[in-house]
């Protein structure tokens, strides 16, 4: 929670210099709490860092060549000596592709997000802060977006640039602008409503000063948790891309490709053929899951 | 401007702290395509109040008539369609007169919902911070400010400071909500139905608060309130609205002792009295208020009124002075034509 109020820290800074921290517990604080106790999200996450982990440190762990191949050792079952995970269609290291793919895809999943992120949420709080005229106009663009299916709209986007990881991240960040604005406007205009809001405006501060203080630090959670669960979408739609071939383009590792190519495997090995999908899978489902722990963990009334 | 001093007085005690002309604010309501045909409500239609410095004036209406847009047009949070506002002299979003920003340096509010009106994310001590800090006091001074405050509604600043507003009874609450609204040293506070959600203890306790704070910090209140009995224990003047209007007003004594509009008296009639000889005689009003979308013709309230008549449909009602107190009805006012007025 990097971009939560300052004022919070500040609060928490009091507390500890004035030695008296157990006497009250902070939001965030009891939101850490209520998330050590819920071992679902836990694992979840124990899991994505893993997955992370492994994708960045990918070159010092001594994995396989995942460019290399080898045409005496095409489709090798899960379990082979020299191939933990078998190998693929054209004899590279299914073990070392699935793990550099990670690289891609995770990248594929979360940049679009945080891209979207910070343009759908800006203009959502901005559209439900000012309200009137301003709210129009910028929902009223989204709604443009929201007639077209966000899979078709991804196609068609990435269709139109080419094929390409850049044109991917694009087009997915633009698909991504819409849910996460509208989400933001709804949050914003609910948190706009309240008396505390009125309260800051009637001491004459800015808006900016109100925005910060007491708008952010209200609506950024349920816009987070929002955006966690939209990571696992991202990922799947771009894994989708390259599968239709208008993303990553072969021999680079990505988990949506390598179904692509291994698709022909299927009756030769079906398990191995499968695998990306499971790494895709996993990473989604851990994302939502997480997603919902946090949901849970912020909800004030639990 | 250095918000920690505390603004001197500056028209001499008999000029108005706060004087409203004829404010209105009429609040469009569906309509079709680009706003045409829309219809509007009359939340506040062409009021005037003035608040004498160091007084407390009350005001009381039914739910809907308008006390709450009152409240939200004189502290600026809502702008007036037209209507001016006159602080001490000087007005206000005016070429010559001061900001909307120093209006509420000097006007502060109370809202009734004691756990909206906090920031359930900040502390305390950051709540009555922030307005202070926003006004360019630097954080040390705040906090200092912040601690007095607290000690000023009885809330011990040592183990409330730091705590949540969740973690704060009703009480604790409003009485945080009103040192908020100290916190920028104002001269008028509007209190909009700022005990009503209070238990009957809580109430008196705050209540009794206030009254304490207004002798000490030489304060000017606007009391607004559905509550009749909590209105004259804490009044000077009583100001009567129904559907968006003024139908009387004067000091409580005189409202209270002998109201002159019939639906003041039905209001006061309607209230439940502990003396067994005072029981009401009057029949209570009858039904809700017309719908302000689209109020009656002449006097709002003829609808419900039993001396109703021709006269009262056809012109609306001037606020008539009175020896006591100011009423707009047709039967106090000589020559209006009103089978009970007196001859002009």
């Amino acid at each position: 929670m990097a971009i939560q109020s300052p004022s919070i820290d500040l609060g928490g800074t009091i507390s500890v210099l004035l030695g008296r921290s157990g006497v009250s517990r902070g939001y965030w604080q009891s939101v850490g709490r209520r998330l050590r106790r819920d071992p679902v999200t836990l694992i979840c996450a124990a899991i994505l860092i893993l997955l992370v982990a492994a994708a960045l440190l990918a070159p010092w762990l001594g994995l396989a060549d995942p460019y290399k191949t080898s045409m005496l050792r095409r489709l090798n079952p899960i379990g082979s000596p020299n191939n933990l995970l078998g190998t693929d269609e054209l004899g590279r290291d299914m073990l070392a592709r699935l793990i550099y793919g990670g690289r891609l895809s995770l990248f594929m999943g979360v940049t679009p997000v945080a891209c979207a992120l910070l343009i759908g949420g800006f203009l959502g709080i901005a559209a439900g802060f000012l309200g009137g005229r301003v709210n129009m106009a910028i929902m009223r663009t989204m709604d443009v977006f929201y007639a077209f299916p966000s899979v078709l709209l991804a196609i068609s986007l990435s269709g139109a640039m080419g094929a390409g990881a850049e044109n991917t991240l694009l087009a997915l960040s633009l698909v991504f602008i819409p849910p996460i604005c509208r989400v933001s406007e709804s949050v914003t205009t609910q948190v706009r409503g309240f008396d505390f809001v009125d309260a800051a405006k009637a001491s004459g501060a800015s808006t900016l000063a109100i925005v910060r203080v007491h708008v952010l630090g209200n609506v950024l959670g349920p816009i987070l948790v929002y955006a966690t669960s939209l990571i696992s979408v991202a990922i799947i739609l771009a894994a989708g891309l390259s599968f239709l071939g208008l993303g990553v383009k072969p021999p680079e590792p990505e988990w949506g490709l390598m179904l692509n190519t291994l698709r022909q495997a299927i009756y030769v090995n079906p398990v191995l053929a499968a695998l990306p999908g499971v790494m895709i899978f996993i990473t989604s489902i851990c994302f939502n899951l997480m997603s919902d722990g946090l949901r849970a963990a912020m909800d004030v009334k639990a | 401007m250095d918000s920690a001093l505390p603004i001197a007085d500056r028209g001499g005690p008999a000029q108005p702290l706060l004087l409203a002309k004829d404010l209105r604010k009429h609040f469009p309501v569906g309509g079709g395509l680009l706003g045409r045909g829309r219809k509007v409500v009359r939340a506040v239609d062409d009021l005037t109040i003035s608040v004498a410095k160091g007084e407390t004036l009350g005001v009381v209406g039914e739910s809907g008539c308008g006390k709450s847009t009152v409240a939200r047009l004189l502290i600026r949070l809502l702008r007036p369609d037209r209507g001016t506002l006159v602080l001490d002299g000087d007005p206000v979003d005016e070429p010559h007169g001061i900001t909307v920003n120093e209006l509420r340096r000097q006007v502060q509010m109370v809202f009734q919902d004691s756990y909206a009106s906090l920031n359930p994310r900040l502390t305390i001590g950051e709540t009555l911070a922030f307005a202070p800090k926003a006004h360019g006091l630097p954080a040390a001074e705040a906090r200092a400010r912040t601690r007095d405050l607290l000690a000023q509604v009885g809330l011990d600043p040592e183990s409330y400071a730091e705590r949540y507003p969740h973690e704060l009874s009703g009480g604790q609450r409003q009485r945080v909500n009103i040192a908020r609204a100290l916190a920028l040293r104002p001269r008028l506070v509007i209190l909009d139905e700022a005990v009503s959600a209070l238990d009957k203890s809580v109430e008196a306790q705050v209540l009794n608060m206030l009254v304490d704070l207004k002798s000490e910090l030489g304060l000017t209140y606007v009391f607004i309130s559905h509550d009749l009995n909590v209105v004259q224990y804490l009044s000077d003047r009583v100001l009567v609205m129904y559907l968006g209007k003024i139908v009387e007003l004067g000091p409580v004594e005189a409202i209270y002792g002998n109201p002159l509009h019939p639906y003041t008296r039905a209001l006061l009639s309607a209230r439940p009295s502990m003396d067994p000889r005072k029981r009401t005689h009057e029949a209570p009003i009858q039904g809700d208020p017309p719908n302000p979308i689209d109020p009656p013709s002449g006097c709002r309230f003829r609808t419900r009124c039993p001396f109703a008549e021709d006269v009262c449909a056809a012109g609306e009602p001037l606020l008539t002075e009175t020896p006591a107190q100011s009423v707009a009805c047709h039967m106090r006012r000589p020559g209006s034509g009103h089978s009970k007025a007196a001859a002009a």
